[in-house]
């Protein structure tokens, strides 16, 4: 390794020269040294940040090459292409573009397909990447502004999507835009004047898809790769986060160093994600705009839905009744100057769901650090199971999430389970109240439960199958005691327990307080304890088949 | 780092919160003995898993000549069969070469590579004196700017500053033209011919038989140069025929049907798709966007989904040569809503 | 014909095509304002095929249309729907009902093309009305390029714009066409079984159904030149197909990678 200048230091091997000689000129040693030998911890779910990372620099080379071909002209053309079923149809110069990449260009199809494909896995793999950090309390100090920046990037990855996927300017993403033209309307007092600018005039005219081109292929990717060089910054400050088990704590790290093999399996895993990608383009297609037709305001396909991850908001609108109980969900309010309309039918579901799952992401850990108090650094992550009212709170979040979702294929659920879909959309306006609270319940007693198996596993060790009878008669069955580090991975996690409002300098709990008790009470008074050595000693003593004494661990 | 500086490494991971300590807990037992792989101990294995490594290589390369042949073997013929092979090809040869080199890697790392578990300690993001020191640091040039002794510099800056961004928002302002009242206009008028979509040929009522579904526009729209797209957005209507008695008008709109031949609005009063789902049974029209759904007997009246107003019907009668002609434009603004609709 | 499809490129081309399309339309309607009863049944029938298709009829269909074919509660009159009716519902196995509900489903048919065309014989007696398709517009020999682009303006809503079929309300749904015989097609499309809407000769002309027809079997033909076509359902599939397989590999991957070799 190369290190000092002030020693007259010789490299031995050829390689060692190279990386002296640059070392000399540019002054690396300091970062090599840092990062050469680096600890990364190893956890197959630790990968998905990667995936996503990996799937962005795809998209921006099979985006670039996209470029090269793509024409965002909404002037008016006939098509000379060989694509038999669109020969002499009028279609936007966009459009043309598109099958000319797709039909014309070799490779052009795959590239698309490619682009199509790492997009769509792009923000699914930023979204399990923030579930996997949400589920394992990553999110915890000192790491909360990353998780802030987390979720700045899943908003730019739809961002990014969305005005990726209206460019071919075909029947589908047309038919989109329109729905976002209808959404933007309905906002109080400006949406009328937001729409004609944004289209340059009433819908569609001819300046959208020249405007959505450039924030696809400039302003949003430039925001991604800002946010992502923060992002990975922060890691490096932090360095990463690690699962519990015997010899991690909260001041070490435990893994493989960066070089060799950490680099080699993170910087293999690129050209795996890769040829995953090239795979799926080679034999699923994608987006078949020539399926589509040229956009034209007139006609509509069955199952028009946006991209996957749009889909929860166009749920939401599909969702919300435009009459309940014969009460309109839009008004006309007198005001002085004339009578203006809001239309709560289209405002409401298209903001308020949205807003409240990013409402909740960005402040999420604030809320749990101010119940818990707690101020503590957390580099050591809880198993789902070890925090039983944040996993359930997260499930019922996803499930709020996945109802919604649903509900964009509301029409394709009925035509493939042959039900009829006004029912579809009745029982899913229920699951959109229910559900939540079914998962959250479901998902803490399935929690508290694997506790208490672990706890029973540590005690009582595991199950063999073999039964064996006692010469008294009995029949039993034999238990194989954990060694000291499977068990260590049982119990050593902490289980808080609820804690009342605090009183201030004079005395009184405030409201504040009051509420934070309550909440610390909802998060904690179902508990279970980790187990004990004495209970592990004095289990020893019993029969090893002696069950049931949860009760005990249940300290509420 | 409060917490972190007293007690074990057992403490730090197992006590909870201050004033809860449950002191009877397992003691860490530390990383686990390493386990030697096969390929540690046996040369052959390593040897082998060496072989498989190559070999991944080896795949890779051959990859990268399936795509060579897919991209100047197969030649495009303008069809979709020589079209599909060519893009099977590139993505299976990619696939291959990525694949191979990653996997090779992954298992030349996995196989061969030191093992190692290793633990390194966490530095301190940063230390006490540190944390001092920044904080002192950022009061005194606070204290030092006088900001907060000087409430007019302050004030006037935070006016300055909240005005100072107004220009870049006012700059946008020509991204195009205001609504003026185009939203409540369409191409209909007095006399103008019912057309079909796409060809804009006229259309008499006779043609319209009961339990068609005709897709119109206005006939002159095609001769229309510029704006023709966001004309044809407005414009665009469903011209049905029921038997006249299932037909409930109401009062003072009896006479914009004929025969029992309808036209209404096309554009959901929703988000505005295209409503275009005729069932010439029931009489509804769905939208296959957000499933609105229409009553046409009840004057295009909501009876599911999230829309709320019943979609615009378009008054028509028959000209001198029978062909079907609007009355009038529409009698109110088509399409979704907006907050200047009244 | 090299030099004809240049001239149709011409940029007056789309111009005088609509003058010719709008001379030789309005032509047409001048002289036929009762088009639709102009194309009623012409085809003649024997007696002897009518007599067969009443028995049949009467076997067979009676119980819910009635005897005579008047209509029921539980079925309606026949009077009128014509040749092509009998010959797409029976032809498709529609008819005769296997039960009540939103629409009659497709099923394996129950008669051979003679029986179903000797009911037709018989059905077409009792009204004026389509008569089964005449072959020339059967050939798919049309322009597939026009057929689309009314294909996408008349039927892409209900069916979806490849084809693949999409739900109505209440449990109704419009059915996907790839597999659905060149004259089923057109029957459907004069006849307008169950909910949908009926595309006269005034509507969609027989030489724009031959193009509709054209269009369809050409993109049921043809391939998919990406891959699989998923359905062919657009993002859903997608969406689903990536959540699914493709992020179980990715999964696969990363266990394997992060898995300690034996």
């Amino acid at each position: 390794m190369s290190t000092t200048t002030e020693t007259p230091f010789q490299a031995k091997t050829s390689t060692g020269r190279i990386t002296d000689f640059v070392d000399q000129r540019v002054g690396g040693s300091g970062i090599l040294r840092e990062f050469g030998r680096k600890v990364f911890p190893d956890h197959w779910s630790f990968m998905f940040g990667e995936v996503a990372l990996y799937s962005f620099v795809i998209l921006l080379l099979s985006g670039t090459f996209l470029t090269f071909f793509f024409d965002p002209s909404m002037a008016e053309t006939h098509y000379a292409g060989p694509y038999v079923p669109l020969k002499g149809v009028e279609m936007s110069v966009a459009y043309d573009s598109t099958l000319r990449i797709s039909f014309e260009v070799r490779g052009g199809l795959f590239m698309r397909q490619v682009h199509h494909w790492s997009a769509l896995l792009f923000v699914a793999s930023v979204s399990v990447h923030m579930l996997r950090v949400f589920f394992t309390g990553a999110f915890r100090k000192p790491r909360e502004l990353n998780w802030v920046v987390g979720g700045v990037l899943l908003i730019l990855s739809l961002a990014a999507g969305f005005t990726g996927y209206s460019l071919p300017d075909d029947l589908l993403s047309g038919n989109g835009l329109r729905i976002i033209d209808g959404v933007v309307k309905a906002v109080p007092i400006v949406g009328t004047y937001i729409s004609f600018f944004l289209f340059g005039g009433e819908f569609p005219g001819t300046a959208i898809i020249g405007r959505l081109y450039m924030m696809h292929i400039m302003l949003v990717p430039a925001l991604i790769l800002l946010m992502v060089a923060i992002h990975l910054f922060m890691v490096v400050v932090h360095k990463h986060t690690q699962y519990p088990g015997p010899g991690r704590n909260d001041r070490n790290v435990v893994g493989y160093p960066l070089g060799p093999v950490y680099a080699a399996k993170a910087g293999g895993f690129f050209f795996i994600v890769f040829g995953v990608i090239a795979f799926i383009s080679a034999f699923f297609q994608i987006n078949p705009v020539w399926n589509y037709g040229p956009y034209d305001p007139s006609p509509v396909s069955a199952g028009t839905q946006p991209d996957w991850y749009i889909g929860f908001v166009d749920g939401a609108l599909r969702l919300m009744p435009g009459w309940l109980f014969n009460i309109p969900m839009e008004w006309n309010i007198p005001l002085p100057w004339g009578t203006n309309t809001l239309s709560f039918n289209v405002l409401g579901p298209a903001l308020i769901p949205a807003g409240i799952i990013f409402m909740l992401l960005f402040t999420y850990p604030w809320i749990e650090r101010w119940v818990t108090r707690d101020d503590r650094e957390h580099h050591v992550l809880d198993r789902p199971r070890n925090a039983p009212t944040r996993t359930a709170i997260g499930v019922a979040g996803f499930i709020f999430y996945c109802v919604m979702w649903a509900a964009a294929s509301s029409d394709l659920i009925a035509t493939h389970f042959e039900v009829s879909l006004n029912d579809v959309t009745y029982w899913l306006r229920a699951l959109f109240f229910i559900g939540p609270i079914l998962g959250f319940i479901v998902t803490k007693r399935v929690a508290l439960a694997l506790q208490r198996k672990d706890r029973e596993i540590a005690l009582h060790g595991r199950e063999t199958g073999r039964i064996v009878r006692l010469p008294h008669g009995e029949f039993q069955e034999i238990h194989a005691q954990l060694d000291d580090y499977k068990r260590y991975k049982l119990v050593g996690y902490e289980s808080p327990v609820p804690e009342e409002g605090i009183p201030n300098e004079n005395g009184i709990v405030t409201r504040k307080e009051k509420l934070r008790g309550k909440l610390s009470g909802f998060f904690f008074e179902d508990r279970v304890a980790p187990a004990t050595p004495a209970e592990l000693e004095a289990g020893h003593h019993h029969e090893a088949v002696e069950a049931g004494d949860d009760d005990k661990a249940i300290t509420h | 780092m409060g917490n972190h500086s007293d007690g074990t490494p057992t403490g730090a991971d197992a006590v909870a919160k201050a004033g809860h300590q449950e002191v009877d807990v397992f003691q860490d037992p530390g990383l686990p003995p390493h386990r030697l792989r096969l390929a540690d101990t046996d040369p052959k294995a390593a040897k082998r898993a060496e072989r498989q490594v190559a070999w991944l290589f080896v795949i890779s390369i051959i990859g990268t000549l399936v795509f060579f042949v897919g991209y100047f073997g197969v030649r495009l013929d303008d069809t979709i069969g020589t079209l599909r092979i060519q893009n099977t090809l590139l993505g299976l040869g990619v696939a291959f070469a990525m694949l191979g080199i990653g996997t090779g890697i992954v298992h030349w790392a996995r196989a061969l590579m030191p093992d190692h578990e290793v633990a390194e300690e966490r530095h301190e993001i940063r230390t006490e004196e540190d944390r001092q020191a920044a904080v002192k640091i950022v009061d005194d040039i606070i204290d030092e700017t006088g900001i907060k002794r000087r409430p007019l510099i302050r004030n006037t800056l935070i006016g300055a500053v909240a005005l100072a961004p107004l220009p870049a928002i006012a700059i946008f302002r020509d991204l195009g033209p205001l609504p003026g009242d185009a939203l409540r206009h369409t191409l209909w008028k007095e006399g103008e011919r019912l057309a079909r979509d796409p060809d804009g040929t006229p259309i008499k009522a006779a043609d319209v038989t009961i339990g068609s579904a005709f897709h119109v526009i206005p006939e002159s729209l095609n001769d229309l140069h510029e704006g023709k797209i966001a004309a044809k957005a407005k414009a665009v209507v469903l011209l049905m025929r029921l038997n006249p008695e299932d037909l409930n008008p109401s009062e003072g709109r009896e006479d914009w049907g004929y025969n029992g031949i309808v036209a209404y609005s096309k554009i959901c009063t929703h988000v505005g798709c295209p409503v275009a789902l005729y069932e010439q049974q029931t009489h509804h029209l769905l939208c296959p966007c957000h499933q609105s759904t229409f009553d046409l007997t009840q004057e295009c009246k909501v009876i599911f989904g999230p829309a709320v107003r019943p979609l615009p019907q378009l008054p028509i009668t028959v000209d001198a040569d029978g062909y079907l002609v609007a009355q009038s434009d529409f009698h109110e603004p088509v399409g979704p809503s907006f907050w200047e609709r009244g | 014909m090299k030099a004809l499809s240049q001239k149709r490129r011409h940029p007056l081309a789309a111009l005088a095509l609509l003058v010719l399309g709008l001379m030789l339309t309005g032509g047409l309607y001048a002289v036929v304002t009762t088009v639709n009863e102009a194309k009623a049944d012409t085809t003649t029938y024997t007696a002897q095929q009518v007599e067969e298709g009443e028995k049949l009829f009467v076997a067979n269909c009676a119980t819910c249309h009635g005897l005579g074919a008047s209509g029921t509660d539980a079925g309606p009159s026949l009077a009128g729907v014509g040749a092509a009716a009998v010959d797409f519902q029976v032809g498709t196995g529609r008819m005769p009902m296997q039960m009540q509900g939103p629409q009659a489903k497709q099923k394996p048919k129950q008669f051979t093309t003679e029986q179903t065309h000797e009911m037709a014989a018989y059905v077409a007696t009792l009204g004026d009305g389509p008569a089964l398709p005449e072959e020339q517009y059967l050939d798919g020999g049309g322009d597939a390029a026009v057929g689309g682009e009314l294909f996408r303006v008349n039927c892409a809503m209900c069916h979806n714009a490849a084809a693949a079929g999409g739900a109505l309300t209440r449990g109704k749904f419009a059915p996907p066409l790839a597999g659905v015989s060149e004259s089923h097609i057109y029957s459907a499309m004069v006849t307008g079984p169950q909910n949908m809407p009926v595309f006269n000769d005034a509507n969609i002309s027989p030489d724009g159904k031959r193009d509709i027809i054209t269009f369809l079997k050409t993109i049921e033909n043809q391939g998919a030149p990406g891959g699989a076509k998923l359905g062919s359902l657009g993002p859903v599939s997608e969406g689903l197909f990536l959540w699914t397989a493709v992020l179980g590999v990715i999964i696969g991957f990363t266990i394997w990678l992060t898995s300690r070799t034996s």
